[in-house]
């Protein structure tokens, strides 16, 4: 009777676990050989292209993973480089940039004579004619007559689609003058557009270009928040690329000194509460120097613990920020609507003591402070498990195994936050290729446009309409306003406009409608199964077959219908 | 009128074959006859770049206001064009905004001033974000206080919450289904060839996620092909401006007279940003008129071309914070605290502006530059989500504001 009594309560202690903690079984099944070379292709890359699968297969996928984990281990396919070739703004400082596209106080600064024109005859000969218009505009304002042009939706997106297929068939060259002389301001959007996709569709560093996406992303900016506009660059090219598989506190340490985040997050305003006790007319000559500076601005302090470090339930208090972000004051920009640089101003940074996370940081120190700081966070087990974790979101699963971003994180201690080290811990796990982590992820809207570009093999040549599809999916590229960045959540990409358009945008796309890229069809038989071969690089599911078999049972089939319909299926939207 | 919705209703019961139609559908179909009380649809609208609300409600009866503003100031009433629509004896309409009148004067619109946002930030996109998570001063929130606003309920129309544009704004995401629509006429297939196909595909697909989101999907569309067929025409003879907010409102007039099943709406209008000569010739024309013309007229239209049906709905307007009290050097204001609010509808208590007016002398601005805040929006949100949506739960929309002060303005 008593043995019968403990058997019961083990039981129920038994049912009660299961019912309590989420099943990742599915994480212990493992995968065939064909299915992890695929799996691979679809995490690691935009997505397979034709012959991706059999050269992977060809060199093994141990090497080819180490080979992407390498970047420069991979020979760069030329495409690329022809195609940045043109993007002048990407090789540009920001100073050059402010310079050669000048925002309007720019303008205004040369027609007062303030600051010199540019050099370059050509971008000399755009800031004048923009400060034609300027003063033409505001003499109309004045005059208070100015027609507000009627916004009516169907006219404008008709003169969008004609200016994109006109755009579509003019020389890259030419078509960026036609930008830069209509919208100055208008270029590094467009050229940090292009850029992303075709490096995203034609380079062989794929994992390269991933990590590129998801620590921007990490980091994110706002391209379109008043000095990001020509800040954004430089950001992109110099903070995050140079560390995407570097040391985490690298990473950190060149996003928090970047004047794009520090103009976006502003710190660059935030200065010594102190302040407010000096000698009055002391105050007011600072004052005017950092403008609008009245205190202390915590904004930073707070996203660089809950988004960038530790994550929101890190263990940080209120306190914590104030003392981070009295660490960081001084931390500012010289000049950033002229694409000024980072400086440390000494004169407005907070000298009294702080205690960060427990840390003791003593009194008189100077830009150490925020350097401490950064060492405290780097180094902070909530640091290690927070990006573990989103690393695992992005490359595994939404509700990735505990035991994954145990061992993840333990590396990310081990190596001081080598953040190869921890992507490789990643990609040797079980976990990694399992039932559980295969076709698991909803594509991003970056995604799942690359992907079906890189899948038929179309031939591109203006990539703005493809980012415009991807903005009307979700994702309007540089362009997230808030500092969380994009959720790789699949919960977040799936809704009735998204669907909808990504089923518009694969028939359009197969059927040659989207400007600037080409597919060719003759290659894709009008047999579902063959083309579900060639576009999803594995068999469709029966019931994405039965669906197109018998709408083709009533019409003739096209090669581009079947293309566009495997394309738009619900097995494309995963990878 | 009760012909075409008995034309739309087995229209859309048609689509679905006879018997499968689905329960919100017929409910949502039949609601106009039932005798229970129909829904309630709130709609909000997004000045986006911060309105200048003392030139928008104009408080003439204050002489602080003439010397801040010695160059935009909008004149005392004097019965012309020129001239401030007077509203109280000391508040006043900007004249642009003329055709709200007769709806404030029918006792269906309140104003509320003073009224924002508590959060200090001047950054736009701060502020937003704030206004439109429904959180002042948290950033982490993920979901917005629209979505929030949905009351819970089982079986809801795939349009229950709408948002006009391309994206879904922040206000409207959440756990809640929120579809944008950039274009009614749009909102389809558009190569027919794929459209049942595609249908097809995620109806039967045993990927789940996209399986849910695939049939949702395809009623929402089959719902608005529904309303498609039928060319729109506004009620009492009404014109909306070719605005994009002319337009996004016609579209939400149509969704909310096919009774589709909508609860609420998003629409927003950009450009209030007005730095530099936010006045031409006169304080009563240029940029900002021009802004207010648009917003007005779109809003009047929408108003009349609704009639009756008004009285399931309310509107209700915000922009991020208020301008500077002072005109600055170039015929513009800068980046200020409160501002001014509207709500109209069936059932919103008008005819009157709300708020205690916190004065201009210089001691009484907010950092001796803005307008005071005496009303936090919230209260205005709150009061609407929870006594004219009739979701009780004003706590989880507007989570850590532990004690709105309603004003009244809904009853």
């Amino acid at each position: 009777m008593k043995k019968f009594g403990i058997a019961l309560t083990l039981a129920g202690v038994a049912v009660l676990a299961a019912y309590s903690e989420t099943d990742y079984s599915r994480f212990n099944q493992p995968l065939s050989e064909d299915q992890q070379i695929l799996h691979a292709l679809n995490r690691l890359t935009f997505g397979p292209r034709p012959g991706d699968v059999e050269t992977v297969r060809k060199m093994g996928l141990k090497k080819w993973i180490d080979q992407q984990l390498h970047p420069e281990r991979v020979a760069e396919n030329p495409e690329v480089a022809a195609r940045l070739r043109p993007l002048e703004s990407l090789q540009m400082s920001a100073a050059e940039i402010a310079t050669n596209y000048p925002p309007p106080q720019v303008l205004r600064a040369m027609t007062q004579g303030l600051l010199p024109l540019p050099a370059d005859p050509e971008a000399r000969q755009r800031a004048e004619l923009q400060m034609q218009r300027l003063r033409a505009r505001r003499e109309a304002k004045e005059d208070g007559d100015v027609k507000t042009k009627a916004q009516g939706k169907g006219g404008d997106r008709l003169q969008q689609a004609m200016r994109q297929q006109v755009m579509s068939v003019a020389d890259p060259v030419e078509r960026r003058k036609l930008i830069a002389d209509k919208a100055p301001q208008q270029v590094l959007p467009y050229d940090l557009n292009e850029a992303k996709l075709y490096r995203a569709i034609y380079s062989n560093r794929q994992l390269e270009e991933q990590m590129a996406d998801f620590w921007f992303n990490h980091f994110n900016v706002y391209i379109d928040k008043g000095a990001d506009r020509i800040l954004t660059s430089t950001y992109e090219r110099d903070a995050i690329r140079p560390h995407v598989f570097g040391k985490f506190r690298d990473l950190l340490e060149a996003t928090a000194e970047s004047p794009a985040m520090l103009f976006y997050l502003d710190n660059w305003q935030s200065v010594s509460p102190e302040l407010g006790q000096r000698d009055i007319n002391q105050r007011a000559k600072l004052r005017a120097k950092a403008k609008q500076a009245r205190g202390l601005n915590e904004n930073y302090a707070r996203e660089l613990m809950e988004l960038h470090t530790l994550g929101v339930d890190g263990g940080y208090t209120q306190h914590d920020i104030i003392e981070v972000a009295r660490c960081f004051t001084g931390w500012t920009i010289s000049q950033p609507n002229r694409g000024g640089e980072f400086i440390y101003n000494d004169r407005v940074h907070d000298k009294g003591e702080k205690n960060v996370l427990g840390v003791r940081i003593p009194a008189g120190g100077g830009r150490a402070d925020a350097e401490k700081v950064l060492d405290i966070l780097a180094r902070h087990p909530s640091t290690a498990r927070f990006i573990s974790t989103k690393l695992a979101r992005k490359f595994v699963a939404d509700d990735p195994p505990p035991a994954l971003i145990d061992r993840m994180a333990k590396t990310f201690h081990d190596t001081d936050g080598d953040i190869r080290a921890v992507m490789s811990t990643m990609f040797d796990s079980k976990e990694f290729f399992s039932e559980g982590a295969f076709q698991a992820k909803v594509k991003t809207p970056l995604e799942l446009v690359v992907s079906a570009i890189r899948a038929s093999d179309a031939q591109v040549d203006f990539a703005i309409p493809l980012s415009m599809q991807i903005a009307q999916l979700g994702e309007p590229l540089y362009r997230k306003i808030e500092p969380t960045g994009y959720s790789g959540a699949n919960s977040e990409w799936v809704n009735s406009a998204a669907l909808l358009a990504r089923m518009n945008f694969a028939l359009a796309l197969a059927d040659n409608r989207v400007p600037g890229s080409k597919v060719d069809a003759t290659k894709f038989a009008d047999d579902p199964a063959a083309v579900a071969r060639l576009v999803l690089f594995h068999e469709a599911s029966q019931q994405t077959l039965d669906s197109i078999k018998k709408a083709l049972a009533q019409r003739e089939p096209t090669p581009a219908l079947v293309a566009g319909l495997m394309l738009g299926s619900p097995d494309f939207q995963r990878r | 009128m009760s012909t075409r919705r008995l034309f739309l209703k087995s229209a859309a019961l048609g689509m679905f074959g006879v018997g499968t139609a689905p329960a919100w559908l017929s409910r949502a179909l039949y609601a106009a006859d039932a005798p229970r009380p129909r829904k309630k649809i709130l709609v909000a609208i997004f000045q986006r770049g911060a309105v200048d609300g003392l030139n928008v409600v104009v408080p003439f009866g204050e002489k602080q206001y003439y010397s801040l503003r010695p160059n935009l100031a909008i004149p005392k009433p004097d019965r012309t064009e020129n001239s401030a629509v007077d509203l109280d004896g000391f508040f006043g309409l900007h004249p642009a905004l003329a055709p709200l009148k007769p709806i404030y004067d029918s006792g269906h619109m309140a104003i509320v001033h003073a009224v924002g946002s508590p959060d200090p930030t001047r950054s736009h996109f701060d502020a937003q974000d704030y206004m439109e998570s429904g959180t002042p001063g948290r950033k982490a929130t993920s979901d917005g206080w629209l979505n929030r606003a949905l009351p819970a309920q089982r079986d809801s129309s795939p349009v229950r919450a709408v948002s006009l544009g391309t994206t879904l704004p922040r206000a409207m995401r959440g756990q809640n289904e929120a579809v944008a629509i950039a274009n009614l006429n749009d909102f389809q297939i558009r190569d027919t060839r794929g459209a049942g196909t595609f249908e097809s595909m995620y109806e039967n697909s045993l990927d789940q996620v996209l399986n849910g989101a695939g049939r949702e999907t395809f009623e929402a569309v089959k719902l608005v092909q529904s309303i498609q067929k039928q060319p729109y025409a506004p009620d009492n003879g009404v014109q909306y401006p070719t605005s994009s907010l002319g337009q996004d409102l016609m579209q939400i007039a149509r969704l909310i007279k096919s009774n589709v099943g909508l609860e609420v709406a998003f629409a927003e209008m950009r450009g209030w940003d007005t730095h530099v000569n936010e006045v031409g010739a006169r304080p009563t024309v240029g940029q900002l008129a021009n802004l207010l013309g648009q917003f007005g007229g779109a809003l009047a239209a929408f108003y009349r071309d609704l009639g009756d049906r008004m009285a399931d709905v309310s509107v209700v307007t915000m922009s991020e914070f208020g301008r500077t009290a002072r005109e600055n050097g170039s015929r513009g204001t800068d980046h200020g605290h409160a501002n001014v609010m509207f709500a109209f509808g069936g059932d919103i208590r008008g005819g009157k502006v709300y708020g205690q007016w916190p004065g201009l002398e210089q001691e009484q601005l907010y950092e001796q530059r803005d307008l005071q805040l005496t009303t936090d929006f919230r209260d205005v949100l709150g009061e609407l989500v929870v006594r004219h949506l009739g979701n009780v739960r004003a706590a989880s929309v507007f989570p850590g504001y532990e004690q709105p002060k309603f004003r009244g303005i809904v009853g």
